[in-house]
């Protein structure tokens, strides 16, 4: 396949992974986060330090990442899970913005002025591989009784709190799936630029996970799985309008949001079923029609 | 339900028409070399990537009308990064194997030219940067990169001839660092100048940071007022240098303030002529130096604004292409590649030899200007010892 094409695959499906985690906490626990960057860059920064400092194979660097991140998730989230509605969002936009500036400062992963020289292991086929697992992953834990847990606390926090569901714990352990997925997208990025810089983890990455997410439609991952595909996608499709490009990828991204206000999938799924009573439906519609005449 | 196919069909047309995009492929190749470029054409530092390629246009124009280079025409690609590295990284790819051009230009800063290494290394393509002042945009690990050049010099050497100059001209033994703790350029100059001015037996009396988009320094200027150091040196771009230095006015201090290549602007005199008026900065070449007067003149008289220092900047990467061609006899990425380590050429910059082992132009003078009465006045050409 085209080498160009390719690239942008391999930023999507690093954009997807990230995109999954915050999908899970946003998408089925309602929880917005303006911090995914932040993880995004703990997880790339560690991983990275594992394979370059101490030379430890691919998969295992990416896991430590995604453990690390999960860990400071988990402090963050102690901290400020008991926050209701927009209080948790903005924590972890200061969150978010403290990672990249603590980043900026530490001279031993190269400062504001990046890290280069990451050996490059993220591929085509490592990619797919992986977006896959934690699709799969993420499908089955959202059909389980924790994920049922999670929409339900989702829905409405009081009401799963009287039924006996323990809120705050099921928000921790959202979020800290979330973290490592992020943690993942963070490692696979490092070792595909080969090259790490704070500023690639700014707000403007956090809010653009944020926006694939509820681009693609809420509660949704075939939406997140879509989202992720085009929003990637799009900035590049657009290079021939030149300078107007980002004002036609902003153009793009409110017509769609006003004539679907749900976003792509709107809570659907593509799953093998659902195909088959999109079609059955179809079917039915057509036949209903041809008998009415 | 028809809304729901209709929506469904849209994604698929999104998705799918980035793969029929890729696929025009070139016509009218035989008579045109192609140029890539890359850079910002959005974002913060658009000023600067725009100049950048209105001066590749407008070079590219006047060389196809004197009869181009070895028979064919030049044409210049033009893609956006908004400065950001993952954009560049696929820039790279698209100008490589879609556009597939000759040689890249830019971009100007060194957090995308870093990342654009292992493409291009894949696809044995050159590229020139502008003012990727990073020493790791060309070396890595003490290796050179082989098809990463650069026509400006380096951080190391910005730093080292402020901190010289200040040292040994100006005879100063203290200074203090006014630094953007969150810019890499800022970062770069601040380490390599403390580094080069205590080895001259000068001292370090005061190191503030700030964070990139702050408007008030005050706090940092009071402390640095406090350790009564002789010169401030503030390596950061024009905007935050006119706010601190007016502000470092309103404080009440006096002394002089020294700066790197971020400072030259229009815009710095506009907003704090009175602040600057004394001050020193490093640059990349005089202004007013007679050789670059056509030039400028030139690019004032097609776009009605003035040239930025950008321009001076790939104005010499186009002079060392055409020259690698030339020698080449053929547009062959590789062979320009080649030819392009043997660069020796005299630019409007000043003269550009590349080294072989840094791919860096060696020896390249800095040229120290002076802001008098709000012009910039060239004091000379200084190369740190």
């Amino acid at each position: 396949m085209d080498y160009y094409i390719q690239g942008i695959l391999i930023l999507s499906g690093i954009n997807l992974m990230a995109v999954l985690g915050l999908s899970l906490l946003t998408g089925f626990t309602g929880l917005f986060s303006f911090g995914h960057a932040g993880f995004m860059a703990i997880g790339g920064y560690t991983a990275a330090a594992m394979t370059v400092k101490y030379h430890i194979p691919f998969i295992p660097a990416l896991l430590i990442g995604a453990i690390v991140a999960s860990l400071v998730s988990a402090l963050i989230g102690v901290l400020t899970l008991k926050l209701k509605g927009d209080y948790f969002c903005i924590a972890t936009l200061g969150f978010g913005e403290a990672t990249r500036l603590i980043l900026d400062n530490m001279q031993y992963f190269g400062g504001a002025r990046g890290w280069p020289g990451i050996p490059a292991y993220t591929n085509f086929t490592n990619v797919i591989i992986i977006n896959i697992i934690g699709l799969i992953l993420l499908a089955n834990l959202i059909r389980s009784k924790h994920g049922r847990n999670m929409i339900a606390v989702r829905e409405e926090e009081l009401a799963s709190q009287i039924s006996g569901i323990n809120v705050f714990k099921y928000k921790l352990i959202s979020l800290m799936i979330s973290a490592a997925y992020a943690g993942i997208a963070g490692g696979l990025m490092a070792h595909y630029m080969t090259f790490l810089q704070p500023k690639m983890f700014a707000l403007t990455k956090s809010t653009e996970l944020t926006i694939i997410v509820i681009f693609g439609g809420l509660g949704s991952i075939s939406g997140s799985v879509l989202g992720a595909l085009v929003l990637t996608s799009l900035p590049e499709i657009l290079r021939a309008f030149s300078n107007w490009r980002l004002v036609i990828y902003g153009l793009a991204v409110i017509i769609i949001m006003i004539t679907r206000p749900e976003g792509l999938m709107g809570g659907y799924e593509f799953t093998p079923k659902s195909m088959k009573k999109l079609f059955f439906n179809l079917k039915e519609k057509r036949l209903k029609k041809s008998a009415g005449r | 339900m028809y809304k729901k196919v209709i929506s469904l069909l849209l994604i698929s047309f999104l998705t799918f028409s980035l793969f029929s995009s890729c696929n025009q492929k070139s016509a009218e190749s035989n008579n045109t070399i192609k140029v890539g470029w890359m850079g910002s054409l959005t974002g913060d530092q658009a000023v600067w990537g725009q100049c950048e390629l209105n001066t590749v246009k407008m070079l590219f124009e006047e060389i196809n009308a004197k009869g181009g280079v070895l028979g064919k025409k030049l044409e210049v690609i033009g893609y956006d990064t908004k400065g950001d590295p993952q954009e560049a990284v696929n820039v790279a790819k698209r100008l490589t194997t879609q556009d597939k051009v000759v040689t890249i230009l830019g971009p100007n800063q060194s957090g995308s030219a870093i990342p654009i290494a292992p493409v291009l290394e894949a696809s044995k393509v050159p590229d020139i940067a502008t003012v990727a002042t990073n020493p790791k945009v060309t070396v890595i690990n003490g290796k050179v990169k082989l098809y990463n050049f650069r026509v400006c010099f380096i951080d190391p050497y910005q730093g080292a001839v402020a901190a010289g100059y200040a040292a040994d001209i100006l005879k100063v033994k203290s200074a203090a660092i006014l630094y953007d703790v969150g810019d890499d350029y800022s970062q770069g100059l601040t380490q390599f100048f403390e580094e080069t001015f205590t080895k001259k037996g000068g001292k370090i009396v005061a190191k503030e940071g700030f964070k990139s988009g702050d408007v008030d320094f005050r706090p940092q200027l009071s402390k640095i007022k406090a350790s009564n150091p002789e010169i401030i040196f503030m390596p950061y771009f024009f905007k935050e240098v006119a706010l601190s230095s007016n502000q470092a006015r309103e404080l009440g201090i006096t002394v002089t303030l020294i700066g790197g290549d971020g400072w030259p602007s229009d815009q710095l005199l506009q907003m704090a002529k009175n602040a600057v008026e004394g001050s020193y900065f490093v640059n990349h070449l005089d202004f007013n130096d007679p050789e670059v007067q056509d030039f400028k003149a030139r690019y004032k008289n097609k776009y009605g604004k003035e040239v930025e220092l950008n321009g001076y900047l790939v104005h010499d990467a186009v002079l060392m292409l055409v020259d690698a061609l030339k020698r080449t006899g053929e547009p062959n990425p590789e062979k320009i590649a080649k030819a392009l380590e043997e660069t020796n050429i005299k630019g409007i910059t000043g003269t550009i030899k590349i080294g072989k082992n840094t791919h860096n132009p060696e020896g390249k003078e800095a040229a120290i200007i002076k802001i008098v009465d709000g012009k910039y006045i060239f004091q000379q050409k200084y190369t740190p010892q």
